[in-house]
């Protein structure tokens, strides 16, 4: 396993090297101390493991369309929009991670074993988005496919303006946002709930007790009954 | 973007340390706000060190509690050595002098004598800050050039607060930049903006309060001023803030004793908190924490939307 010391390369110098890297490369990346968009843009099925907090944006622009990418390990916290816009690929945070968790992502898994901050999912795109703990307030707000977990509580707003990503919560909602409405979980939303614990290991939570939360779809359509106002 | 640093020390032996915990904090967040800088110092003694003040070995002794700490500044161009001179020969042993580039801290058991005086010989110096125990002082240009020349890591205290600026709403100039010192030791620093500050500073200025420059922040600081001086807590004078002003904000805000943190209600900008037996410190960026001392030990956390927070020395 090689490592990378952001202390002696630099945010660039490390993101240049882990670009060289094919797979099954494996690599440390050492003393990222808050640092900022470090391992993005990566395509290649790479093991990476951050031996510390990082900063905004870990892991972003990752993957391919065909939903395959690195797999990264961040054995800390991580900042704002981990995970941004990824495409494919696996990341897990072994703390907790700040707002925007998974911004705009579009394939791939983004796992969070503490809580997450504010509007976590935002414009969700298609990515899976599993924390286990808590969720801050607006998550998954105006997530148009995709999924999330959540493993503990929400903040006010869960799924405001949603399209047609789902949300499955373990814990309590303090709040739905605009156009969220609580659905009755079917038979396969158990079964891809369990899916989703099987992969993320996040076996507190009970695929059949969970509250799946969705989509009234009244906010996007346009109404003419609404005709005045547009 | 700017950057907001808070840091109060508990453990006595670390104020030595202050200003070599703060610089490596500022030099982290100066990408978020390259074109000035401004620092508050709390201290019970001399904040920049023994020697420095002007005329070593002929100080008076200016320990006692009728001592003020007044930092002026200017957006013209002094000689700010000369003015220094001229205070201390005009006011003689009722003041000492520290002289930085864009100002000077006095510290006075006379301070009504050294307002007028300043007053009356440079119109255009103003209040940067006045208390008990608060320093402070600002310049335009990169952060971590402003702390090396004003060699800010030597300097000592208990309470810390800095800022680096990139502007949004008005200008780039000394009297532009935080902090903003209202009210005699109280200190605000702001990262965000705030979009009616004009319309908020008009009833304001009807009522007399007085101007430094036309900075949003400014307003924002003049205003949860007036809301503690007329009796409200912190937390009755910031929900005053998000009522009547329509904007964001991470604030840290600080008293004599004291330092404060609250965020607006969708926690628009970032603040992240850590927190050991020795420091509180607070910052805009997780990495401007990372280089204190005993950090992975630290209770690091990001303060909630609306709350504020408030840690006492």
């Amino acid at each position: 396993v090689d490592t990378l010391s952001c202390e002696e390369l630099g945010t660039r110098g490390v993101n240049q090297r882990l670009k060289t890297l094919e797979e099954p490369a494996s690599v440390n990346v050492t003393h990222p101390r808050g640092r900022h968009n470090l391992a993005v843009g990566l395509t290649a099925e790479i093991s990476i493991s951050v031996d510390g907090n990082a900063g905004y944006f870990l892991g972003g622009l990752g993957g391919d369309r065909r939903g395959r990418g690195p797999q990264i390990d961040v054995h800390g916290f991580v900042g704002w929009s981990v995970g941004e816009n990824l495409m494919g690929g696996v990341i897990r945070v072994r703390g907790s991670a700040s707002q925007s968790a998974g911004a705009s992502a579009r394939g791939g898994l983004i796992m969070i074993e503490g809580d997450a901050s504010l509007r976590a999912g935002i414009s969700l795109k298609g990515a899976t988005v599993a924390i286990a703990g808590d969720a801050g307030a607006m998550t998954g707000f105006m997530a148009q496919a995709g999924t999330i977990l959540i493993g503990g509580n929400t903040g006010h707003g869960l799924g405001d303006s949603l399209y047609e990503a789902v949300i499955y919560v373990a814990g309590t909602v303090a709040s739905l946002g605009a156009d969220a409405v609580v659905q009755e979980m079917t038979d396969d939303d158990v079964l891809e709930v369990k899916r989703l614990v099987e992969r993320t290991g996040f076996d507190h939570i009970e695929p059949d007790r969970v509250t799946k939360v969705a989509s009234a779809r009244q906010l996007y359509h346009f109404s003419t009954h609404n005709h005045s106002a547009y | 973007m700017c950057g907001v640093i808070g840091i109060l020390i508990r453990d006595p032996a670390l104020e030595p340390a202050l200003g070599s915990m703060l610089v490596p904090m500022i030099d982290a967040l100066a990408d978020r706000g390259p074109d000035s800088s401004g620092v508050a110092v709390y201290a019970d003694g001399d904040p920049f060190g023994v020697g420095l003040e002007r005329g070593p070995g002929s100080l008076p002794d200016l320990s006692g509690d009728s001592v003020t700490r007044v930092s002026l500044g200017s957006d013209r161009d002094l000689d700010w050595a000369q003015v220094g001179a001229d205070l201390e020969s005009q006011l003689g042993a009722a003041v000492t002098v520290r002289v930085f580039e864009t100002g000077a801290v006095v510290r006075s058991s006379a301070v009504g004598q050294l307002l007028d005086v300043v007053r009356s010989r440079w119109p255009d110096v103003r209040l940067l800050g006045l208390g008990r125990a608060l320093s402070v002082v600002k310049d335009t240009g990169r952060p971590e050039a402003t702390c090396r020349r004003y060699g800010i890591g030597t300097w000592q205290g208990y309470l810390a607060v800095a800022h680096t600026r990139m502007a949004t709403e008005s200008e780039v100039t000394v009297l532009h930049s935080h902090p903003f010192v209202p009210a005699p030791d109280l200190c605000v620093v702001h990262n965000g903006s705030f979009s009616n500050y004009a319309s908020a500073r008009r009833p304001m200025v009807a009522e007399g309060v007085v101007f430094d420059s036309d900075n949003d922040s400014e307003v924002a600081s003049r205003f949860l001023a007036g809301r503690l001086e007329v009796g409200d807590d912190l937390e009755e004078a910031t929900r005053w803030v998000m009522k009547e002003m329509d904007g964001f904000f991470t604030l840290v805000i600080t008293t004599d004793g004291a330092m404060s943190v609250v965020r607006d209600a969708f926690a628009c900008k970032p603040a992240v908190v850590a927190e050991t037996e020795a420091y509180v410190a607070v910052a805009s960026e997780y990495r401007a924490l990372a280089e204190l001392p005993g950090i992975s030990c630290a209770t690091v956390f990001e303060p909630q939307p609306e709350e504020v927070y408030t840690w006492t020395r």
